[in-house]
């Protein structure tokens, strides 16, 4: 680690204050991601920012009759919390099959928001990477590739955005709401990651002196049909070779609506609402489930290693919907 | 939408900061420390207080070596630093036998043989009693997914699931 200073606020704007004066400051909330880059050398933040004593830490309804989910509730209170395990279950889910419970009760949902890729180069202060240090190349590209993207990459970078909770996250169509020194803005969870094109050093819209204040769900939950896979290594404590949220509502045997969104094969959660739009209106069968998992993985591209996880993919998408449509609607 | 800027800046040197007083209670015992902002929890307990029963496995939150209950709360003490959790409530390995008894997690990892070499241990006991506290495992299947966070290199997982299910029935909360 290298030698930094350190500062403790307990409100939202002395945070955006701090992170304004110092672009070398890092805001830190759990901390399981930030340290872990700082001993590996990786993140050299000059002042660190502690935002935990700000009051973020309270899930709490909104007036859209949605659930407001403060960015310093942890993944544990978040997941285990009444209203979240009752009225947004795939949420619950996605949080609970990622890291360890140790983990979780650390993890904040800002600092989930916020993590870093895994990719093993970019860990690696050895060897070039793009997104570490823009400009020295990228060695996953024909290096050793298992874990990395084949939808949305770039030339430059070819990373995949580690989360579980933000693949849930953006089914869910979630709202960040974030407080800048030019005020406060709404972000569309889709807007929130970005894809690496030319500048993989960037992996959010959000600005430096921009604090996630809370993620806010919108009303609708799909409690009744929903379903979290996640394909991985091992059963736990790994990261997703691929995962998919699917959410459904039902009439009967017809869907209604469709949401599914992928990890572990891109630079952010993955959406393609025209293959979404194909399930409006379609029956339970499994050659409309395979139809739509084609379109998605239409333009994926497989590096080598990485390549078994466009079929991979395409067997998750089809299973999670099948799931999805065959639970048991709750009384 | 505004045009995103660059989020890591070139290095800055920066003059070596000041270290700062704390106030932790460590095992029931208020502990005033001085500590360099990069000091972790793990080594704090480890270099600074001699608590040497936490271990140092990975250093990297993957291995559950250095689990301790912060405020009641099981989590990787490798990755947090200890001046973040000034004013918190620390408890180690060290802090749950009470007057000669062995806490009853302890005894049944005795009892159940528990342990090869003991390096886990007390990460996997600590991490028990908090997963324990938690109250969302019942079923062994659940047991090990709430428990996945801590590796055991011997694999003594088996006679751990059976410790950790022995305390369950015998205290019914501890
Ligand atoms: C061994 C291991 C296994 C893991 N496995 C998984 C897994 O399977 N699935 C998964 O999804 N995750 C996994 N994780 C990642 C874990 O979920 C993240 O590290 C965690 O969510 C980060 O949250 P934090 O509060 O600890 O963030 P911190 O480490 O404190 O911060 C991370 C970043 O977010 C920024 N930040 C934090 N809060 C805010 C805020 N409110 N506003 C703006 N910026 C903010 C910080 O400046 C920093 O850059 C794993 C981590 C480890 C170490
Ligand atoms: S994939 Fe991205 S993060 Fe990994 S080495 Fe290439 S540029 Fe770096
Ligand atoms: S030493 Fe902390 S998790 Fe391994
Ligand atoms: S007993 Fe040796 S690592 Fe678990």
């Amino acid at each position: 680690m290298n030698s930094f200073s350190y500062v403790r606020v307990r409100d939202v704007s002395s945070a955006v204050n701090e992170a304004a004066m110092d672009t070398a400051a890092k805001f830190i909330a759990g901390g399981t991601n930030l340290i872990d880059l700082m001993k590996e050398d990786v993140a050299r933040p000059d002042r660190l920012v502690d935002i935990n004593r700000i009051p973020l830490n309270r899930i709490e309804q909104t007036s859209d009759g949605g659930l407001r989910l403060g960015a310093l509730v942890t993944n544990s209170d978040t997941a285990y919390n009444e209203q979240v395990e009752k009225r947004y279950p795939l949420l619950s889910r996605a949080i609970l099959s990622g890291a360890s419970a140790q983990l979780r009760n650390m993890a904040t949902n800002g600092g989930n928001l916020m993590q870093r890729t895994r990719c093993y180069y970019f860990y690696d202060t050895a060897t070039p990477c793009n997104k570490r240090e823009p400009g020295t190349g990228c060695s996953a590209i024909d290096g050793f590739n298992r874990m990395h993207a084949v939808l949305g990459t770039s030339e430059q970078c070819i990373a995949v955005f580690p989360s579980d909770m933000c693949v849930a996250l953006a089914a869910l169509e979630a709202i960040v709401r974030v407080t800048g020194k030019n005020g406060d803005r709404n972000i569309p969870f889709a807007d929130f990651h970005r894809l690496p094109g030319d500048t993989p050093q960037i992996d959010t819209n959000l600005q430096p002196d921009e604090i996630i204040t809370s993620i806010d769900l919108p009303p609708k939950g799909f409690a009744d049909h929903h379903a979290y896979l996640k394909v991985r290594d091992r059963h736990s404590y790994a990261f997703a070779l691929v995962s998919v949220a699917a959410a459904l509502e039902m009439d009967g045997n017809k869907i209604k609506e469709a949401r599914l969104a992928l990890g572990g094969v891109a630079h952010k959660p993955w959406r393609n609402r025209e293959a979404e739009a194909l399930l409006k209106g379609r029956t339970v069968t499994p050659d409309n489930f395979q139809a739509v998992a084609e379109v998605i993985m239409h333009d994926a591209k497989g590096f080598g290693d990485n390549t078994f996880k466009i079929d991979l993919a395409k067997r998750a998408i089809v299973r999670a919907l099948k799931h999805a449509a065959q639970m048991e609607a709750r009384s | 939408m505004k045009r995103p800027i660059e989020f890591e800046s070139a290095r800055r040197v920066t003059p070596s900061p000041q270290r700062t007083q704390i106030t932790l209670n460590v095992n029931g015992s208020e502990k005033r420390l001085n500590v360099a902002p990069w000091t972790t929890l793990l080594d704090l307990l480890r270099e600074h207080l001699d608590l040497t029963g936490t271990k140092k496995g990975c250093d990297h939150g993957q291995c559950g070596a250095c689990t301790v209950l912060v405020d009641g709360k099981r989590i990787n003490s490798c990755m947090t630093l200890a001046i973040m959790k000034d004013g918190s409530n620390v408890t180690t390995i060290e802090g749950l036998a009470h007057n000669g008894t062995l806490h009853p997690l302890q005894q049944a990892f005795i009892d159940c043989d528990a342990f090869q070499c003991g390096y886990c241990t007390p990460g996997q006991i600590c991490s028990a009693l908090g997963l324990i506290r938690e109250g969302h495992a019942e079923t062994p299947d659940e047991i090990r997914e709430l428990m996945s966070g801590n590796i055991c290199r011997c694999g003594a997982y088996p006679n751990i699931l059976a410790a950790i299910q022995q305390t369950i029935k015998t205290t019914k909360g501890v």
